[in-house]
């Protein structure tokens, strides 16, 4: 089974992000492979070890860094890698960005399973896997809890809001992914060594066939403000009257 | 005068509340118009109308309770083809995102996520960096796609009854291909997390997940309480998602948020701080949390809780 999965590079988390004008600033600072992306390529990796056969290619739009951010998923065990960078996706919404990562997965090969995450650390759009399954005019199975690949179908437990449904879904197909779906490997010593031989093709817009239409991006950051802040209150330490103060308070806010 | 369009979720016959939150606002920004897909649609279209759809568009059938996405899509983009409405908006529901996200491809139109305030058929805004940003978005074409998340808006019943015209769609074999075929959903007891007015949460400070019992026991003796919780003890699995307050989570407002063994992240903030008062508990007095709290109390949760928990029951009496 050959499976694409779309890894996002963003910036560490761990570290406060800042902003660069209007946009989160992604270059020049430390990134990292999507957390969220790790358990799509450990997906992946699972369901092509059960096989015995089959490629797992990674598929990233972003900055020259992002980069980084394949060769991680190489060193976990996958395949291959496509970047696609263009100075005029720089802030592009998720319409956008699923155009083109769809264009560029039509270009890299035929797939039986698109794997991404459920929603990016960063951005937390949660819909460019969606729109792109559209673009690819495939069937979608978001927020999957569980996998079982078999052939020409997946069944997958589903997250809902109250427990899970179990969707079965014929293959091809677009899947997201949710933290805890599995537990992402340890890139190993010899995987990041082997990782550094591993195709990474770059491409632009212009490999991919689309206008400059198709990227036009239709939404823009008119205004920023800070958030209105809460103020901290009183804080005090448990001498044992702990409870009967927010007992108190509790009476006072007509809770209790 | 702008017609904006909202998609109603409906599951098991019930219809989203997030909806009628959307009606409400959509109300202030023009002539409202509903979708709604799936068994008791027809019967759902009342309420909506109550809370100011005129018109609503509503089909029974089946097959949007059965099939993922795809049908409701292909329904959808018929009724805006023969419509033209200048806006569509969605709860940031799992149904709705992914149809949603889906239609945004089909009609070439842009979707903006997470929003929180929509100022016209043209701006809305979104919290950003973990809700410490606020940022004003101007959006380009038509129809635009918003998935606003549940709790930005309250919903207010305007009286009113909606025409109901039912949609009619033919949905292809192939629209039909992600199908659930068993449903498992745990019925929550007690009040509902998003509208109890006390919420008591827990986090990983609470060391265990056999000690969410002292939240159960508190949450009893308060009475018109529910049970919250971080990411990183649902993750551990302690409790279901179905308790997840934050980000990826529920959006609460209850009039009183208390914090057991909670450290604060952004991520969860962005969940609660809607909340009209904050009570925080952590050992730590450098917590993150304490920087939002109307009362913090430096202490070990697992010794105030019992005393809390004796110290309510005896004031109630
Ligand atoms: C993309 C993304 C989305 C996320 N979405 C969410 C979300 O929706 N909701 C969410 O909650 N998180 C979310 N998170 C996770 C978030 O970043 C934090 O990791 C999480 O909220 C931490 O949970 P916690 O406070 O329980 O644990 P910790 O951060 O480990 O905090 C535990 C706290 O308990 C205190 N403590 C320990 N023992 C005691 C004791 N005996 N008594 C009192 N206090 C004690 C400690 O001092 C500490 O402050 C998300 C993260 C990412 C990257
Ligand atoms: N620029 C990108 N490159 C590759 N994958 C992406 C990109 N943006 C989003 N994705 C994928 O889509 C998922 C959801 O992202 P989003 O809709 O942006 O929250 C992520 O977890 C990634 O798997």
């Amino acid at each position: 089974m050959n499976i694409a999965v779309c890894v996002k590079h963003i910036p560490d988390p761990n570290v406060p992000p800042e902003m660069d004008g209007k946009y989160l600033k992604r270059e020049g600072v430390q990134g990292v492979l999507d957390p969220g992306d790790e358990f799509g390529v450990e997906a992946a990796l699972q369901i092509k070890e059960a096989q015995g056969s089959g490629e797992v290619t990674l598929v990233s739009m972003g900055p020259a860094s992002a980069q980084e951010a394949i060769r991680r998923g190489l060193s976990m065990g996958a395949d291959k890698g496509v970047l696609i960078t263009d100075d005029k996706l720089k802030g592009s919404d998720a319409l956008v960005t699923a155009r083109v990562l769809a264009a560029a997965i039509k270009k890299a090969g035929e797939f039986d399973l698109i794997i991404a995450g459920v929603e990016s650390t960063d951005g937390y759009t949660g819909t460019m896997p969606a729109t792109l399954a559209e673009f690819l005019d495939l069937p979608q199975v978001t927020f999957a809890k569980t996998i079982e690949a078999g052939d020409g179908s997946v069944k997958v437990n589903r997250q809902t809001a109250e427990g899970y449904h179990v969707v079965e879904c014929a293959l091809p197909a677009v899947l997201t992914v949710t933290a805890g779906v599995n537990e992402p490997r340890y890139a190993s010593f010899k995987g990041i060594m082997a990782a550094k031989k591993k195709p990474l093709e770059n491409w632009s817009v212009a490999d991919l066939d689309l206008s400059d239409d198709d990227v036009a991006i239709k939404q823009d950051v008119a205004e920023q403000t800070p958030a209105e802040e809460r103020k901290a209150g009183e804080v005090i330490t448990d001498d044992g009257t702990a409870a009967a103060k927010i007992a108190d308070f509790l009476q006072e806010a007509k809770v209790i | 005068m702008s017609t904006i369009w909202v998609y109603a979720e409906i599951h098991d016959g019930k219809l989203d509340p997030a909806s009628l939150e959307l009606v409400t606002k959509a109300k202030q920004l023009g002539d409202v118009e509903a979708v709604v897909l799936g068994s008791g649609a027809t019967e759902a279209a009342a309420t909506l109308g109550k809370y100011g759809a005129e018109i609503v568009y509503a089909s029974d059938d089946q097959v949007y309770d059965d099939f993922i996405a795809q049908p409701h899509v292909h329904a959808l983009a018929e009724l805006i083809g023969d419509n033209a409405p200048d806006m569509l908006l969605f709860a940031m529901n799992y149904d709705s995102r992914d149809i949603a996200g889906r239609l945004s491809a089909r009609l070439g139109s842009t979707l903006m996520s997470n929003v929180m305030e929509i100022e016209s058929v043209d701006r809305a805004k979104t919290a950003i960096i973990g809700g410490s940003i606020i940022v004003d978005v101007a959006l380009e074409g038509e129809p635009k796609i918003l998935l606003a998340r549940p709790k930005s808006f309250v919903a207010e019943e305007t009286g009113g009854e909606a025409t109901v015209v039912p949609v009619e769609a033919e949905i292809p074999e192939d629209a039909k291909k992600a199908k659930r075929v068993e449903r498992h959903e745990e019925a929550a007891t007690g009040p509902k997390l998003e509208d109890a007015p006390v919420v008591l949460s827990g986090g990983r400070g609470l060391q265990e997940p056999d000690n969410f019992k002292h939240l159960d026991e508190l949450a009893s003796a308060i009475g018109n309480a529910a049970v919250g919780a971080t990411r990183a003890v649902v993750d551990a699995g302690w409790v279901p998602y179905a308790y997840q307050i934050g980000q990826t989570g529920k959006t609460v407002k209850p009039s009183v948020y208390l914090a057991f063994g909670i450290s604060g992240a952004t991520q969860h903030i962005v969940g609660m701080k809607g909340s009209k008062r904050i009570i925080a508990i952590n050992k730590d007095e450098e917590a993150p949390i304490f920087q939002i709290s109307d009362l913090g109390v430096v202490g070990d949760a697992l010794k105030i809780l019992p005393q809390l928990i004796e110290e309510v029951k005896s004031r109630k009496g």
